[in-house]
């Protein structure tokens, strides 16, 4: 509260308001119950829903043809393409973001590219996911990248996990920059001063010393770059191909076959099967948006526990 | 004597490692560069062969975009033409409607969260905002479509009003009503957590020294809290439209597939009318890309996204700058 | 005693938007049955040089003896616990219209929270418990509703703390946000002059209202503080170490304008600044660690103070 430190009770003396004050509380009330409702029913059916059509042995099993929608297996190879993507999103994001957010807050010279870094990052932040993902299709279909996805009878394919992977490390990277960006500030000056009075370099003390100190700040950038990356559907639907199987490259090893090929995530899976998509199978649908639900809110919920254990551990007096 | 240089140094030295990390930067900012030019260059076709038309309404648009299609496919005469005004009528709608109804909710809760709810009250309404943000947007488009869509197109719309407009669009429920409805609880929470932050970062000696004279709390609240926080109210204005008018796949479940221009002149009902905006329109034909014309008009779709998220960010920021001279920024 | 309901309808709207008169505000509700004479001061002072005994030296005492005094609040035996920490023990204090009141003690014992109970800032933190009453008018404050109590008790902070708006809106703030009506400009106009003018800042800012406050100097910025604080008529006016974050000149500017108040209001202000307390104020308290050591009148005081712990404190022995 702004005003009323921890006051148990917040509406002492709305008596003497004037009755457009007490409307106003009255809005507030309202809006503040109907957002918990809403997400209270966004919760409940998807539970509901999700726990009526989801079976164990949708998770392993592929997605089939078939007739009715008990015949068409399940979305395994949804399941492990959402864990592909977060995996190649997030490791080229995290050090990439981390090192912007090193510059950014260490060096940060000249000025004016410091200054531009940043407009840079938060205009990554604020374009939208469909415009990176045809940004995508051009770099990909380029011959130059050919390697990174399948090519046929000489033409680049330009749609893959590489590079579906590499276009959401951009979504994530705000995130990260972000996050890093606080934690290295909120760290105050004399610590590096301590640093360099032993003859330490820039870069020791930041290897040393500053970063693993940010460490529940790098974790939750990750995260939330991780949720974001988790749940966008537009770079998938267009970067990964349109398929319900791994569609895997003939001729290269493992596992590169199926990085430079074509595949599915949870919510391009979603997509499809929703009556929007090509398969229009609601039930699986259902199952599969309940299963990317609980991971995001699994994310969600590391990502308290980490500011939680951060805060038991002591700060620097400023 | 001896020499008593030291024979080894940081491997990692200084100026090293800012060279590296100083090319990674450039080469962040290349590449946004780059993006941007990419994405006119592939455009300019499109915009070169309309002109200012291509905003501008005329013919129905999913039949333009067909056209353009097959005639990338047949290899003859390119088809350009494209009037955008459909897609751009129906982006402004419910860009604008879900905004608006954003705002003032994401207002009111914020100012709620702050500073009135009791303490049980906000220990529930924080992580509930917070769970809102980060529910992917696929999940919002398929509750819409299969519980918001069939509530209006079954319950909602009556069968008259069908029939008033047989023959030109069906109401089927994927209507504007339902896209505006489902952009606004996604944006809502992002604006709520932005004006929290905002109104929590209000200097406690303004709020105080306004108790002080007697003024009660909502008032104070209102007039001095909210009215320092208006810069973070405008930037998350900003983010949230920047993020509504790049929404493509749940807008795509929800708001209809074809691209007609909902008239408000049409009474009541336009607000059950389908429509399709700019973001969706790329996502709903990303398989014409093969076809060079049909890929000139989604580069050219793609760059109209792209220039007003540049343009509402330059808004805000104007606005925040000329908020400085009271002191509020 | 007044109930409660005729005091509200007492007060009614501003003052200065009903009134004729010129000139500076007239004092409401003089209680002319029970003038006291100006008590514990001895016979009218003369300025005279500070007193050299106790190691306490100071400049010229400029100020008069009050002329008279009225009391307007009293502090009776008031206790205020954070939890279980006692912040102020069982103080009893009088406030008096026509005089300026100084608390004064080391950091931390209890003089800025004894200030702030008597407008009940202090009940915005939850763990904060009163007992013992404190009066206005001989009416319990608990019994007035708080924002009709801060206006008659209105407070000046040690931060300047000027709304993020122009020099006039920070005053009409105050004089607009009561009803559900929204008074013009024209018709706060006289108001804000006249506030402004009490607080002796109407000559510098007169050409141009809509300057925004916060481009002011530290001085002015306090003196507008002052100057809100007095537009909400206020009977009793509270001054926590107002001149703590100003240099010399604008301290004594507004030295000479608490000074030039206390007919019209009753002046308790705190300050940790002893020669200060000795030049503006008419009687002094003296806290320590939540105790009220000593109150006297501020020549008898530093001059012969009664405690010894008052003698250390005056003398620089501990501070």
């Amino acid at each position: 509260m702004l005003l009323l430190k921890d006051r148990k009770d917040a509406v002492e003396g709305t008596a003497a308001w004037a009755l457009v004050d007490r409307i106003g509380l009255a809005i507030c009330w309202f809006l503040g119950l109907l957002f918990c409702a809403i997400a209270v029913m966004i919760v409940v059916y998807l539970l509901v829903q999700g726990i009526k059509f989801l079976r164990p042995e949708m998770l392993w099993t592929p997605a089939a043809a078939g007739f009715s929608e008990t015949e068409t297996g399940g979305f395994s190879d949804a399941l492990v393409g959402t864990l592909i993507v977060a995996v190649l999103g997030i490791s080229l994001a995290l050090p990439a973001g981390v090192a912007i957010a090193v510059w950014l807050v260490e060096y940060g010279r000249p000025a004016a590219l410091a200054r531009v870094t940043e407009s840079t990052i938060e205009a990554i932040a604020g374009i939208p996911s469909i415009v990176l993902a045809l940004f995508g299709t051009v770099i990909f279909s380029s011959t130059a990248l050919g390697f990174l996805s399948r090519t046929t009878q000489g033409i680049v394919f330009g749609r893959s996990f590489f590079a579906a992977g590499a276009m959401l490390s951009l979504v994530a990277l705000p995130l990260i920059v972000a996050s890093v960006r606080e934690g290295l500030n909120s760290i105050p000056r004399h610590v590096r001063e301590a640093s360099y009075a032993v003859g330490k370099t820039k870069a020791a003390t930041t290897r040393r010393i500053l970063l693993p100190t940010c460490r529940p700040q790098v974790a939750t950038g990750a995260m939330l770059g991780l949720g974001r990356i988790i749940g966008d559907t537009a770079i998938i639907v267009v970067l990964l191909g349109a398929t319900q199987n791994f569609a895997p490259v003939e001729g290269a090893p493992f596992p590169l076959n199926f990085l430079r090929g074509a595949g599915t995530t949870l919510t391009n899976f979603v997509y499809e099967a929703s009556p929007t998509g090509n398969l229009n199978q609601p039930q699986k649908a259902y199952a599969a948006a309940f299963v990317l639900l609980l991971m995001v809110l699994a994310l969600n919920a590391a990502v308290d526990v980490v500011h939680r254990r951060a805060r038991k551990v002591g700060t620097w007096s400023h | 004597m001896e020499d008593l240089t030291p024979q080894y140094g940081p491997k990692w030295s200084d100026q090293r490692v800012e060279r590296m990390l100083g090319a990674l930067v450039c080469g962040v900012v290349a590449l946004l560069l780059a993006m941007i030019a990419t994405v006119f260059v592939h455009a300019w076709p499109s915009f070169s062969h309309n002109g200012l038309a291509w905003f501008g309404p005329g013919g129905n648009v999913d039949d333009q975009l067909n056209a353009i299609f097959l005639s990338g496919q047949a290899g003859t005469e390119y088809v350009y033409t494209f009037h955008a005004w459909a897609l751009i009528w129906s982006t402004l709608l419910i860009t604008g409607g879900a905004v608006l109804i954003a705002l003032f909710s994401a207002l009111f809760v914020a100012v709620f969260l702050v500073e009135f709810a009791p303490e049980w009250m906000s220990n529930i309404l924080q992580p509930v905002v917070r769970f809102l943000a980060s529910v992917p947007s696929v999940i919002y488009g398929l509750l819409g479509v299969l519980i918001l869509v069939p509530f209006i197109g079954n319950h909602l719309v009556t069968e008259p009003q069908k029939a008033s407009v047989a023959g030109v669009i069906s109401l089927t429920g994927y209507s504007l009503m339902a896209a505006t409805l489902v952009l606004t609880v996604m944006i809502a929470p992002l604006m709520v957590s932005i004006f929290s932050d905002g109104l929590r970062a209000v200097k406690p000696g303004w709020l105080e020294g306004s108790l002080a004279l007697g003024v009660n709390r909502w008032r104070t609240t209102w007039k001095i809290g909210v009215r320092s926080a208006r810069p973070a109210i405008i930037a998350g204005t900003v983010l949230a439209v920047a993020r509504a008018i790049g929404e493509a796949v749940m807008l795509a479940m929800i708001s209809g597939s074809v691209g007609f221009a909902p008239n408000p002149a049409d009474g009541l009902i336009f607000i059950y009318e389908p429509s399709r905006p700019l973001a969706p329109t790329i996502v709903k034909n990303i398989d014409q890309l093969s076809s060079p014309p049909a890929n000139a008009t989604l580069f050219a779709i793609a760059a109209v996204l792209l220039f007003s998220a540049a343009v509402f960010s330059l808004t805000g920021y104007v606005a925040r700058r000329a908020m400085r001279k009271y002191g509020a920024a | 005693m007044e109930p409660l309901t005729d005091v509200s309808e007492q007060r009614g709207p501003i003052g200065p938007l009903k009134s004729d008169t010129p000139g500076p505000p007239p004092i409401r509700r003089l209680r002319l049955d029970d003038p006291e004479p100006a008590t514990e001061v001895t016979a009218p002072l003369q300025p005279s040089n500070g007193p050299q005994q106790g190691g306490f030296t100071a400049a010229k005492r400029s100020i008069g003896a009050p002329q008279f005094s009225i009391r307007r609040m009293e502090i009776d035996k008031v206790s205020v616990h954070y939890g279980a920490k006692a912040a102020v023990k069982e103080v009893s204090l009088p406030v008096r219209q026509g005089e300026v009141l100084g608390l004064i003690g080391p950091s931390g014992c209890g003089k800025t929270t004894l200030l702030r109970s008597l407008n009940r800032l202090t009940e915005l933190t939850s763990s904060a418990r009163l007992s013992g009453r404190i009066l206005l008018d001989d009416l319990d404050i608990t019994q007035i509703e708080p924002t009709l109590l801060r206006r008659r008790v209105t407070m000046v902070f040690q931060q300047p703390n000027p709304f993020p708006m122009s020099v006039f809106d920070n005053i009409a703030y105050v004089l607009r946000e009561q009803g559900s009506r929204r008074a013009r400009k024209k018709t706060l106009e006289p108001a804000v002059h006249s506030a402004l003018d009490r607080a002796g800042l109407f000559e510098e800012v007169k050409d141009n209202l809509d300057h925004p406050a916060l481009k002011l100097s530290g001085g002015q910025q306090q003196r507008l503080c002052i100057a809100r604080a007095l537009a909400a008529e206020p009977e009793v006016l509270l001054l926590d170490e107002p001149c703590s974050a100003l240099d010399p000149k604008s301290t004594q500017v507004i030295e000479d304008l608490i000074v030039k108040l206390r007919d019209d209001v009753a002046v308790v202000i705190v300050t940790h600044n002893l020669q200060q307390a000795y030049r503006i104020a008419d009687h002094v308290a003296f806290m320590y660690l939540g105790d009220l050591v000593e109150y006297n009148s501020a020549t008898a005081l530093f001059g012969s103070p009664r405690e010894q712990r008052t003698q250390e404190y005056v003398s620089g022995a501990f501070g």
